[in-house]
């Protein structure tokens, strides 16, 4: 199991320096005509034929992807990528630093699991974080996705915005998510942060003024009770800021999702969280009970927060049916159907971001692969003692359920 | 990689940091109390958890602690969320002062072909001319109904036998349907009625209007006609098949049924909640006689107590809650509206429980003869001579003159259950409601002295009823949030 490679270094870069550091590419088929074209794109060639349809529809700029086609003269601006970026095609947007050659995968055209990466500074240090914050300058990236932004097609159905918290930066950032109001309108516009930015009633009525309909804040709260959460977050007072930073998107009628990372320090304290979920917070949007990624501090913690997913399916199962008979719209990510007791196969979505989801051997003998989250391929998998195929009798009751 | 840090580092370092928050207990048996916060949820713990909690003689990690907190019955010195949670959600169960006076019960008549011993409102058998409402005060009492502020009202026609006034309702509805649109508000209607003289004429009247149809059904055929006699002795078979018919023309959902509790019905509640699952009725309501009109005179009320009432409860609602285990989907009604209250924030502003009363500000009343009453059971006093809850006429009176007066202010006020004696310190108290005419009634005092009151043991008893069902048992608990979410 391996995940798609998202970043990585170019084999080369010509002309592209033009006194900046940081150039963002998107990339259209070679015979895409000049009228629907942007100064950012350029021409994806695999071959020598590419090239010279590139050349006919008068592309400056090109972007080479492994074999051995010849660039020769014709493109005074390109790029040549290894191998194992040929998956890139049309529409998809890159972004590259000149004189490193670092290459970042910005969107894909084809997927439905798109999201930036705001930044990698946080004001929480998670035990199970699997994207571990670091105390950097990174300004940089809002830069980048702000050019990036009007390039990505108006049809995408959906766009994450993840860290790091990108509220740190908020009167950079919401200003950026003000933008797809009007460039992305009908996009889901989903936004992973701590939430305790919007404790500061500033910082509410900015996000609130953006207007975009489907913006919606992802906000994780591990537990109802303020020291276990803030231990998780490794934070003091984040469970106070985060609550009340829900309670007042709530009440400017911002759109709000729960998450709630599943692991040895949550799990056991589920039902009492969704209990108190469903009485206290029954009018945000959607709540997420989500499998552990065993990536980043994960692992490092490994000792402390693995617990076999079988072991809290029934407390699962008993939360998602305390939380939907409130009335909530819940989803269960990350866990393969065979974790699962029957009752939560209703709420299952298949969450993992396609680009780092796998299965295992077992699973092409499993009936319901197609309809199954799978696992994440990042990282170091924990396999649970549950892992099994289910036969097509099992697969017709997830169909109806 | 920075060092991550112990549990220990994110709990406050001693009692001194946490506050209690208000809460209120009762004393379940020897060692168990029940342990409400200020919106009324509830936690189980020992004589010595409570007085543990309330020295925040708690540490995190004890469980208790964390009990206590996700109850939101303590909190951080200087933490906000739990206030906020604690305000937003009494702000939400209050929300339905917002719309004041949605309910409008008009008694276009006082005569009735019944003659049911425990009638709460004095029914009369003849004088057309005496115990009818005219067209000209039905007419006043429509525009003070549209002149109350929610954008959406009730009407109720009631009675006596409203359908022995029918044209009134004709005509009453008619307006209603013309006015409602210049005052821009939403109108429904309800009839309440023993359907003995119901016609198609009617039924199709009601089709057309979109008028439900609330009737009264006291279980099988010989306790129903026992209860209410008429000529012909054939109540229930009138009742049934006015059910059946107004099931068909309005719609399974468009019909229901009230019964009333009295002394033969005590041994009989499984029949009676069968009749109920017999006729597709989709709820049942157990309810207890009330302490007014041929009640009173003819000493139906009285022939028994709350704990035999409350038996009577139990085992119905019990009954109830095995037939839905087993598939009939059918739930008590009063119980639904106080598990709403229980177990959601949703405002319920119930006309008979609720603080503030109901008396005026979720109801009023226009009586035949024009006379305005505070509720059904404040014009139900005045038959019998005591017009405390009679707030004016409308041959005078508009809708602030009813609603802003001296009498009901007084009366609302005096009867909250916030600050009322034995009420504001109660566990059940955010999910009950002041009976300032009940109290009245039979303490002669609008609040009156709570251990002495059936109303206060009755509810107490189905509070702590519903609460141990909820806690001692999944599969009950199940039935009851089934009910809930619907």
């Amino acid at each position: 199991m391996k995940p798609l490679p998202l970043s990585g270094q170019a084999i080369a870069v010509a002309g592209m320096a033009d006194g900046r550091d940081r150039i963002v590419l998107r990339l259209r088929t070679a015979s895409a005509a000049p009228g629907q074209r942007d100064n950012h794109d350029a021409a994806l060639i695999r071959n020598a034929e590419d090239v010279a349809t590139a050349r006919a529809a008068g592309f400056q700029t090109a972007c080479l992807i492994g074999g051995s086609a010849s660039l020769g003269d014709f493109f005074p601006r390109h790029v040549r990528l290894s191998a194992p970026f040929a998956y890139l095609g049309d529409g998809d947007i890159v972004g590259l630093h000149a004189r490193s050659r670092k290459l970042r995968v910005l969107y894909r055209h084809g997927s439905s699991h798109n999201s930036f990466l705001v930044t990698e500074r946080c004001n929480h240090y998670c035990l199970m974080c699997s994207q571990p914050p670091r105390d950097i300058d990174d300004g940089w990236i809002l830069d980048e996705i702000a050019e990036a932004l009007p390039l990505v097609d108006p049809a995408t159905r959906s766009i994450g915005f993840t860290g790091g918290e990108p509220l740190l930066e908020w009167h950079k950032f919401i200003p950026l998510l003000g933008a797809t109001r009007t460039t992305l309108p009908d996009t889901e516009i989903h936004v992973l942060t701590n939430g305790r930015g919007f404790a500061c009633p500033e910082v509410t009525s900015a996000w609130a003024a953006i207007g975009h309909p489907r913006l919606c804040a992802g906000i994780p709260i591990y537990s109802a009770i303020d020291h276990v959460h803030d231990y998780v977050v490794q934070a003091r007072n984040a469970f106070d800021e985060t609550v009340l930073g829900i309670l007042r998107l709530k009440d400017k009628g911002q759109r709000v999702e729960i998450r709630v990372v599943l692991h040895r320090i949550t799990a056991p304290r589920l039902v009492e969280t969704c209990i108190w979920i469903a009485r206290n917070l029954p009018f945000v949007d959607h709540v997420a009970l989500m499998g552990l990624e065993n990536t980043g501090f994960a692992l490092a913690n490994q000792d402390l927060l693995w617990i076999d997913p079988i072991d809290y399916q029934e407390d699962l199962a008993t939360g998602v049916s305390i939380l939907s008979s409130a009335g909530l719209c819940v989803s269960v990510y990350n866990l393969p159907l065979c974790l699962l007791d029957r009752r939560t196969w209703a709420f299952v979505v298949q969450s993992i971001s396609d680009w780092k989801n796998a299965y295992l051997p077992i699973c092409d003998t499993c009936a319901v692969r197609e309809q199954c989250a799978g696992f994440f391929s990042t990282g170091r998998m924990r396999e649970s003692r549950g892992l099994r195929a289910l036969s097509g009798r099992e697969a017709d009751m997830v169909r109806t359920a | 990689m920075a060092k991550f840090l112990p549990e220990a580092e994110f709990s406050p370092a001693s009692p001194r940091d946490l506050q209690l928050l208000p809460l209120r207990f009762e004393k379940l048996d020897a060692n168990r109390y029940l342990v409400a916060n200020l919106v009324g949820d509830v936690l189980l713990m020992s004589a010595d958890e409570l007085e543990r909690i309330t020295l925040l003689d708690v540490t995190p990690g004890d469980g208790l602690y964390e009990r206590a907190f996700v109850k939101l019955l303590i909190a951080g010195k200087g933490q906000q969320s739990q206030l906020q949670l604690l305000a937003l959600r009494l702000r939400s169960r209050m929300a339905f002062l917002r719309d004041p006076t949605p309910l409008h019960l008009f008694v276009v008549t006082l005569r009735c072909e019944h003659s049911c011993p425990y009638c709460q409102v004095s029914r009369r058998s003849s004088d057309r001319n005496r115990y009818d409402m005219s067209d000209e005060t039905a007419m006043r009492a429509l525009r003070v109904a549209l002149s109350a502020p929610p954008p959406s009202i009730k009407i109720e026609f009631q009675g006596g036998e409203p359908l022995l006034n029918f044209d009134l309702i004709r005509k009453i509805v008619v307006e209603a349907e013309h006015l409602r649109v210049a005052a821009g508000k939403a109108v429904t209607f309800v009839i309440t009625t023993n359907l003995a003289l119901l016609t198609d004429d009617m039924l199709t009247f009601c089709h057309d209007h979109s008028i439900l149809i609330s009737t009264s059904l006291d279980g099988p055929a010989d306790l129903h006609n026992r209860n209410r006699p008429r000529p012909g002795g054939n109540s229930h078979a009138l009742a049934e098949a006015g059910i059946r018919r107004a099931q068909e023309v309005l719609g399974q959902d468009r019909v229901g049924a009230l019964m009333t509790t009295t002394e033969a019905s005590l041994e009989r509640v499984e029949e009676i909640i069968d009749e109920y699952v017999r006729l597709d009725l989709d709820g049942i309501f157990l309810r207890p006689l009330s302490p007014y009109g041929f009640a009173i005179k003819t000493k139906q009320f009285g022939k028994y107590d709350a704990s035999r009432w409350l038996t009577f409860y139990e085992r119905g609602l019990r009954y109830i809650i095995g037939l839905n285990k087993r598939g009939i989907r059918i739930p008590e009604l009063y119980a639904t509206l106080l598990l709403k209250r229980m177990l959601t924030d949703r405002p319920i502003g119930y006309v008979d429980l609720r603080s503030p009363a109901g008396i005026g500000l979720g109801a009023l009343v226009y009586n035949y003869d024009g006379k305005v009453f505070a509720s059904d059971e404040g014009r139900m006093l005045a038959e019998m001579g005591d017009r405390t809850f009679e707030l004016g006429d409308l041959a005078t009176d508009d809708y602030r003159s009813l609603v802003g007066s001296e009498k009901l202010i007084d009366l609302v006020s005096a009867s909250l259950t916030q600050c009322a004696p034995q009420c504001s310190t109660c566990a059940y108290e955010p999910h009950c409601g002041a009976d300032p005419v009940y109290h009245h009634a039979t303490q002669s005092d609008p609040v009156g002295i709570k251990p002495l009151s059936e109303f206060c043991s009755r509810h107490k008893g189905i509070f702590r009823l519903l609460f141990e069902l909820l806690e001692g048992s999944p599969e009950d608990a199940a039935v009851l949030r089934g009910w809930v979410a619907a």
